[in-house]
C-alpha cells in the first residue's frame, strides 16, 4: 500500500493507494498541521491579540519616539496580560477531572502557553522596556521572575521578615528615581560587607539556616545551589546570582552571567531545551536568533508574528529583505494570516493582518477571499463589504456573481436582480429582464410585479431593464385605461431604440387592441411612425426618414421568427394601420 | 466608572437577546441569550450577568457575564427570540425554526419544537432570515420569500404566504396582533394583514431614490405606526407607515451595513443601532432645540476591556431632528457606545438599564449603566 498526499492551504489531503484502477480504499483524510487554532480557549487569544495588533499599528508614526515608548510599553503589557489569561484559563480546565481524555493536549498547551508566557515577558522586558545604559536591569528581571514564581516569593518574604530588620532596611533601599548607580553600589557594598562581617563573627552559627540565608545574602553560590529545588530553573538562578552578586550588572555582561548560570545549574547529563538556547539568545540580545529558534519550536506562527511585529515597531529590528522580497515581519504576518484564513471563523481576523502588510498583504487577501465559502447572504454581504473597503472590484462582481447564479437558479429573480445592482453588472442584469421577459411570453403575464413595479432608479443599470420596466409601465396604463398615454410609451419604446428588435413584434400586436378602439388613439404622425417600425421590423434596414412612402410588403422578411403566423399578422397589421391612418386622415 | 466589560466566547455571536423581565417589577435583567454564526458547531447559549447594585471599584470582572447552559445549533442563528421566561425561538441558515426550552433547575436546555423545512427552495433549504413572536404566535420570515405563522405547542403550520417577495426578506416586526412588517433585499417595506386572505401585501413602501437592501426594522414601543429601518448604506429611517412613500426622516448613522435598530421598549426617546462598521449609537432626542451646540459637547466614552486601548471618544450631533411622532422638533445626539478598532457588531438588545451587544470579534459585550 501507498500513501498519496496533496499540500492544502493549511493542511495536506491524505489517501491510501494501490495503484490500481479497483479495490482501493475510498477515503481522503484530512491532516491538520495547526491544531492549536481549533482551540476554544486559544481562540480568545487570537481574537484579543488581534485587537492589540490593530490598535498598535495606528499608533502614529509621526509621534517623536518619547512619545511611543510608553505606548509600546503599554502594548507588550497587553500582550502579557492577554497571554496570562490565556494561560490561567488553560491551567483551569487542565485541572476538571471530566475533562481527563483531553488532558494530554491541554496540559501541552498550558506548557505552551506557559512558554509563550515566559518568553513573551523576557523579550519584552529585555528589548522593550529597558534602556540599556540605565542599571536597573537586575530589577525587571526580578520582576519577570517574580511573575511566575509567586509562591517562591512569598515564602521568600516570610523567611526574610524574620530576619533583623537593621540589615534588611538598608537593602531593601533599592534603586530609585531619584539614586544613581555609583551611589547604589556604594551602598551595596557597604552592607554586604556588614553581612559578611557578621558571617566572619559567626553570629548565625547557633542556627543553621540564618546561617544559610546570610550566606546566600552574600551570593554565596555554592550554598544556592544546595536550594536547587526552590529555584526549580537555572534562569531563576541567574536572577538570584546578579540579585545577591552583580545588582548592578550591565546588560551587555548578561549573557555571560546566563552561560555561566547555566552551566552551574543544569547536571552535565541533561540536554539543554529548546528554550533554554533561546532564553541565552535573549540574553545576548539577538533578536533575529531568538526569532528563528522560536519559528523553528512552535507550531503556529502567532507568537512569532506578534513580537516582530511590536520589535519592528520599537525600531529594534533590522530590516533585510529576504530572497522572496518581504521583510521579515511582513513574511511572518503573512505565515499566521494565511494560516487563520483557512479557519472557517477566524479568516476575518486575518484581513487586518493582511491589511498591515503592505508590500504582498493586498495580492494575498485578494486570492483567500474569494475562497471563503458563501453559505447564506449574509456572510456574502460581510465578504463583498471587506472587498468594496479596499477597492477590490473583481473581488466584489465575482461574488456578487455567484450570488445571483446561485439565486437565479432557485428563481429568485429579485434576489438575483438586488445581488446585480451591489455589483453594477449590467450584462446581469439583462439576463434577469431576458428571464422576465421570456415569463412573460410564455405565460401572458408578469410574475413578481412587486419587484417590476418599484424598480426605481436601478432601471438605468441596463437597458433591457429600462425597457422591462417601461413595458410593464405600458401594461399598467393601459390597465388604468389611460390609452393615449399608453400608446405614446409603447410607440417610444421603439422609436427610442429601447425595446429590443425581438420584441418588436410582441408590441406592434400589444399595439392592436389600441388601434381597434373606436376613438382613435394614435394620431397620424403616430401612425406613421408605426408603420414605418414595422416596414423597419420586416425588411431590417435603418430607420426610415418620415417622407418615405409607405411599401407593399410581399416578401418574407430575411430573419427567422419563432411566430409561423407571420406573413398573415403582418398582413392584418398593415391592414388595420392603414384603417387606422384612414379614419385619421378622414377626420382631418 | 461605568464601562463596558467585553467577555471573550470563541464564537462568533450573530444575536444577542435579553430575557424579558416582568413589567411590573423594576428589576434590571440578568440573563440573556445569545446565538453563534460561522462556527463548525453553532451554538446557543444562556449567560447570567449576577448581582445587579454590588460594584465594587477593584474588581474589573464584577459583571462578567457566566455561562449558565449552551446547546447545539444546526447552522448560523440568524435570529434570535424569547417567546416567554422559558422558550426561544431561532431561525437557522438551515431553514429550520427551533424551540428551545431553558429548564431553570437543571440549567439546561432542551429542544422543544422543531419546523425543519420552514424555509426552502424547490431543491434545497433556504435560510430564515427573521422570527418574531406574540405569544403563542410566531412569525418567520426567510431568504425563500416566504412568511409562515406557527403557533408554540401545535405542530404543522398555522399559515404561509407563499411567494411574498421576490428577493430574500431580511426582517421582520409585529405591527398590531394581526398586522407585520416585512423588509427585503430590494429596499421595500411591505405591511402585511393576517386577517386578509391571499398573498398580497396591503401597502408597500420604499424610497424613491436608490433602494438599498434593508436590514433590521422596528417599530416605536407606543406609536403602532412608526417604524425605523436600517440598511446597507447605514443609514436610519424612520418612517410613518400611515402616511404613505416618504420617510420622516433620514439620517447617516453608519458607514457600512447597519445589522439592528432597537427602539428603547420603555423610554422611546432613545434608539440604538449596530453596524458592520463595528459601532454601536445611542440615538437620544432632546426637547431642548435652544442650544444644541451645548449638548453637542457631552463626550462619553467608555469602555473597560482587559486588552483595549482606550479610544477617542466620539459624539456627532446631527443634521436633523428626529421626529417621535408627535411633531415636536427636538434636537437629536448620538454617542458611540463602544471602543474604535471592532469588528463588525452583529447584534444588540437593551432593556431598562442594561445593554447586551455580540461582534465578529468573538466577543461579548455588556453595559448595566446606559443612561437613558
Amino acid at each position: 500500500k501507498h500513501l498519496g498526499f496533496v499540500w492544502g492551504p493549511g493542511d495536506i489531503l491524505v489517501y491510501e493507494t494501490i495503484y490500481k484502477a479497483s479495490g482501493g480504499c475510498p477515503f481522503v483524510h484530512e491532516v491538520r498541521k495547526d491544531e492549536d487554532i481549533y482551540s476554544p480557549i486559544l481562540r480568545k487569544l487570537f481574537n484579543e491579540s488581534h485587537h492589540i495588533f490593530v490598535g498598535l499599528q495606528r499608533i502614529r508614526e509621526d509621534l517623536p519616539s518619547k512619545n511611543k515608548k510608553p505606548q509600546f510599553v503599554s502594548i507588550s503589557k497587553n500582550y502579557r496580560s492577554v497571554i496570562r489569561a490565556c494561560m490561567e484559563e488553560l491551567q483551569q480546565v487542565a485541572g476538571i477531572p471530566s475533562l481527563s481524555t483531553l488532558k494530554g493536549f491541554i496540559s501541552m498547551m498550558s506548557h505552551l502557553s506557559l512558554w509563550c508566557k515566559q518568553n513573551f515577558n523576557i523579550f519584552c522586558t529585555l528589548f522593550v522596556v529597558c534602556d540599556p545604559l540605565a542599571g536597573s536591569l537586575v530589577l525587571h528581571l526580578l520582576d519577570w521572575v517574580r511573575l511566575h514564581k509567586a509562591d517562591v516569593d512569598e515564602k521568600a518574604r516570610e523567611v526574610l521578615a524574620s530576619e533583623s530588620p537593621a540589615e534588611h532596611q538598608a537593602y531593601w533601599d533599592v534603586p530609585g528615581e531619584t539614586q544613581t548607580l555609583t551611589e547604589f553600589d556604594v551602598k551595596w557594598r557597604h552592607w554586604r560587607e556588614e553581612v559578611d562581617h557578621c558571617l566572619q563573627d559567626q553570629s548565625f552559627a547557633s542556627n543553621r539556616h540564618l546561617e544559610d540565608i546570610c550566606k546566600i545574602l552574600v551570593g554565596d553560590e555554592d550554598v544556592l545551589l544546595e536550594y536547587k529545588e526552590l529555584l526549580s530553573t537555572w534562569y531563576h538562578f541567574l536572577v538570584t546570582r546578579l540579585l545577591f552578586s552583580h545588582p548592578t550588572v550591565k546588560p551587555t555582561e548578561l549573557h555571560y552571567y546566563a552561560q555561566s548560570s547555566m552551566h552551574m545549574f543544569l547536571d552535565t547529563r541533561s540536554v539543554p531545551e529548546p528554550l533554554d538556547s533561546i532564553l541565552l539568545a535573549a540574553f545576548e540580545f539577538d533578536i533575529h536568533q531568538v526569532i528563528k529558534d522560536c519559528s523553528i519550536a512552535l507550531n503556529n506562527w502567532w507568537f512569532v508574528g506578534h513580537l516582530t511585529d511590536l520589535l519592528d515597531h520599537c525600531k529594534l529590528l533590522q530590516s533585510h529583505n529576504l530572497h522572496f522580497g518581504s521583510n521579515l515581519r511582513e513574511f511572518l504576518l503573512l505565515e499566521y494570516a494565511s494560516g487563520l484564513f483557512t479557519h472557517h471563523s477566524l479568516w476575518q481576523l486575518a484581513v487586518d493582518y493582511f491589511d498591515h502588510c503592505p508590500e504582498f498583504g493586498r495580492v494575498y487577501l485578494e486570492l483567500q477571499i474569494e475562497r471563503v465559502p458563501l453559505d447564506t447572504e449574509r456572510k456574502a454581504l460581510k465578504v463583498i463589504r471587506i472587498c468594496e473597503q479596499r477597492q477590490m472590484t473583481e473581488q466584489v462582481r465575482s461574488i456578487c456573481k455567484i450570488m445571483a447564479k446561485k439565486a437565479l437558479r432557485n428563481n429568485r429573480l429579485g434576489s438575483a436582480l438586488s445581488w446585480s445592482i451591489r455589483a453594477k453588472d449590467a450584462a446581469f442584469a439583462t439576463l434577469i429582464s431576458e428571464r422576465f421577459l421570456q415569463d412573460y411570453c410564455a405565460k401572458g403575464t408578469f410574475s413578481d410585479l412587486d419587484l417590476i413595479d418599484n424598480l426605481g432608479p436601478a432601471m438605468l443599470l441596463s437597458d433591457r431593464l429600462t425597457f422591462l420596466g417601461k413595458y410593464r409601465e405600458f401594461h399598467r396604463l393601459y390597465g388604468e385605461k389611460r390609452f393615449s398615454d399608453a400608446a405614446k410609451l409603447l410607440l417610444s419604446l421603439m422609436t427610442a431604440k429601447i425595446a429590443p428588435h425581438s420584441f418588436w413584434m410582441t408590441l406592434l400586436t400589444d399595439a392592436l387592441p389600441l388601434l381597434e378602439q373606436k376613438e382613435v388613439i394614435f394620431s397620424a404622425d403616430q401612425t406613421h411612425e408605426l408603420m414605418f417600425c414595422l416596414e423597419e421590423l420586416t425588411s431590417g434596414k435603418s430607420v426610415p426618414t418620415p417622407d418615405r412612402p409607405m411599401q407593399v410588403l410581399g416578401y418574407t422578411p430575411p430573419y427567422p421568427l419563432s411566430n409561423v403566423c407571420f406573413p398573415f399578422n403582418l398582413l392584418i397589421h398593415c391592414f388595420i394601420i392603414c384603417s387606422n391612418l384612414y379614419s385619421c386622415l378622414a377626420r382631418g | 466608572m461605568d464601562g463596558i466589560n467585553a467577555k471573550y466566547v470563541s464564537k462568533k455571536i450573530s444575536k444577542t437577546r435579553w430575557r424579558p423581565v416582568s413589567s411590573s417589577s423594576l428589576q434590571q435583567p440578568d440573563i440573556f441569550a445569545t446565538g453563534s454564526w460561522d462556527n463548525e458547531d453553532n451554538s446557543i447559549s444562556i449567560w447570567s450577568i449576577g448581582e445587579n447594585g454590588v460594584s465594587s471599584m477593584d474588581d474589573e470582572f464584577e459583571g462578567d457575564p457566566q455561562l449558565l447552559c449552551e446547546y447545539k445549533h444546526n447552522g448560523d442563528v440568524l435570529d434570535l427570540q424569547f417567546l416567554d421566561q422559558d422558550r426561544i425561538v431561532t431561525a437557522s441558515s438551515t431553514g429550520a425554526v427551533t424551540i428551545f426550552r431553558h429548564h431553570h433547575n437543571s440549567q439546561t436546555l432542551s429542544v422543544s419544537q422543531l419546523w425543519e423545512r420552514a424555509h426552502h427552495y424547490p431543491c434545497n433549504n433556504a435560510p430564515c432570515t427573521g422570527v418574531v413572536c406574540n405569544s403563542p404566535e410566531i412569525v418567520t420570515v426567510g431568504e425563500d420569500g416566504r412568511i409562515m405563522l406557527f403557533r408554540a405547542d401545535q405542530e404543522g403550520v398555522l399559515r404561509t404566504i407563499e411567494m411574498a417577495d421576490s428577493s430574500a426578506i431580511h426582517a421582520v416586526t409585529f405591527l398590531r396582533t394581526t398586522e407585520i412588517l416585512t423588509v427585503n433585499s430590494i429596499g421595500q417595506l411591505k405591511l402585511w394583514d393576517f386577517r386578509q386572505p391571499g398573498n398580497e401585501p396591503s401597502q408597500i413602501l420604499s424610497l424613491t431614490g436608490d433602494r438599498v437592501p434593508l436590514h433590521c426594522v422596528d417599530r416605536h414601543p407606543n406609536q403602532q405606526h412608526i417604524v425605523a429601518t436600517g440598511g446597507q448604506d447605514g443609514m436610519l429611517c424612520i418612517w410613518d407607515v400611515r402616511q404613505g412613500n416618504m420617510p420622516i426622516s433620514l439620517m447617516e448613522a453608519h458607514t457600512s451595513e447597519m445589522w439592528e435598530v432597537h427602539f428603547h421598549p420603555s423610554n422611546p426617546g432613545h434608539l440604538f443601532s449596530c453596524s458592520e462598521d463595528g459601532s454601536l449609537l445611542h440615538w437620544e432626542t432632546s426637547s431642548n432645540t435652544d442650544t444644541p451646540s451645548l449638548q453637542g459637547n457631552r463626550i462619553k466614552l467608555l469602555i473597560i476591556s482587559r486588552s483595549a486601548i482606550a479610544p477617542a471618544g466620539g459624539n456627532q450631533s446631527l443634521i436633523n431632528a428626529w421626529l417621535t411622532g408627535d411633531s415636536s422638533k427636538g434636537h437629536l445626539e448620538t454617542t458611540h457606545m463602544l471602543p474604535s478598532q471592532m469588528l463588525s457588531v452583529n447584534s444588540l438588545d437593551v432593556l431598562g438599564q442594561c445593554l447586551v451587544c455580540g461582534t465578529d470579534g468573538e466577543a461579548i459585550y455588556v453595559n448595566r449603566y446606559v443612561p437613558i
